[in-house]
């Protein structure tokens, strides 16, 4: 015999669980978190760097580092004096609720004003997964993934003039996805456009400092 | 993305629902997935597939995806609407100013069990 059964139930049910326990801790802690998001090769690690740089006087920042394999990242970030915690997928393509609690439970959240989540260089898989982050930020990319950005990283805009971008048509699109979402051009590694962003993201930190 | 993990996700939550109602086995597993999610159908049919072979319970298990078509509301004039993943705009003043109502749901919505006779 037959019978229906009603379940009606997230699939990412604990995930969401558990990004909702981490932005109450962030919250409590008054700490803001960023989940950056971008492709392979895009600049995600130079421009936490330089971002560290631009607010170190201000902030005690942490990085989480999500990488499917390897440590290279999370050394270059400890070699510039920040705390960072690596996190191996081990090949999974994405970050989760459960891999930033382990992380999370190594920094002392007490002590911080900002984490920065480095996420998989991947613009497809974290697109659906909640980590209790503030914001999600990108570093340029793919359509889905612009729709749920707070804010754009036009990166790498000093080798603009050698490739044919069309800035124009990249402005018209990114204003159709995600009106709201501001766009910062930057050189992370020559150091063009990192105040504005460094300014954007101080704004946010303090907002959540003074709830 | 990464289907298979969602897809394992559902036999988490499905499997003991369906093993305590009694039943003898798992006929059928609705899911609700929104256009806008990076969920793609096939490959969740593809994982539900891989996932029951080789378990009697699960084997005739039958996958429905219903899709849920994105749906907005326009945050300059008001007026709701449906639309693709791609063109987010509004019909009526071309704002693209949005807020989305539906279309990224991922939720098991119902299953179908054999319950014994008495």
């Amino acid at each position: 015999m037959a019978a229906h059964i009603d379940i009606n139930e997230s699939i990412l049910k604990k995930n969401g669980q558990l990004a909702e326990e981490l932005r109450q801790r962030f919250a409590e802690n008054h700490v803001y978190v960023l989940d950056l998001l971008a492709s392979p090769g895009s600049g995600k690690t130079s421009t936490i760097l330089a971002t560290i740089d631009a607010l170190r006087d201000e902030f005690n920042i942490a990085v989480i580092e999500g990488d499917i394999a390897s440590n290279v990242d999370a050394e270059k970030i400890k070699a510039q004096g920040t705390a960072a915690v690596q996190i191996n997928t081990g090949g999974a393509c994405h970050l989760e609720g459960a891999m930033i609690k382990r992380a999370v439970d190594v920094l002392d959240l007490e002590r911080l004003d900002l984490v920065i989540i480095e996420n998989v260089g991947n613009l497809v898989c974290p697109t659906d997964f909640d980590l209790g982050e503030n914001a999600k930020v990108m570093i340029l990319s793919v359509p889905g993934v612009f729709q749920v950005a707070q804010a754009i990283v036009l990166n790498k805009v000093d080798t603009m003039p050698v490739f044919d971008f069309d800035e124009e048509a990249f402005y018209a699109s990114v204003k159709r996805l995600n009106p709201g979402a501001p766009v910062f051009p930057v050189s992370a590694t020559k150091g063009e456009g990192v105040e504005a962003w460094a300014q954007w993201l101080a704004d946010q930190v303090r907002s959540v400092q003074e709830m | 993305m990464h289907e298979l993990g969602i897809m394992t996700s559902v036999m988490d939550s499905v499997q003991p629902v369906a093993r305590e109602s009694g039943a003898e086995r798992l006929l059928k597993v609705t899911l609700r997935i929104g256009e806008m999610t990076e969920a793609i159908e096939d490959a969740l049919q593809f994982a539900f597939d891989v996932l029951k072979e080789g378990d009697p319970f699960l084997a005739d298990a039958v996958l429905e995806v219903r899709m849920v078509r994105s749906k907005s509301v326009c945050l300059d004039c008001g007026a709701t609407f449906e639309h693709d993943r791609f063109h987010m705009f509004c019909p009526e003043c071309d704002s693209f100013a949005l807020q989305l109502l539906a279309g990224r749901e991922m939720e098991v919505e119902s299953i179908e069990v054999d319950l014994p006779e008495e």
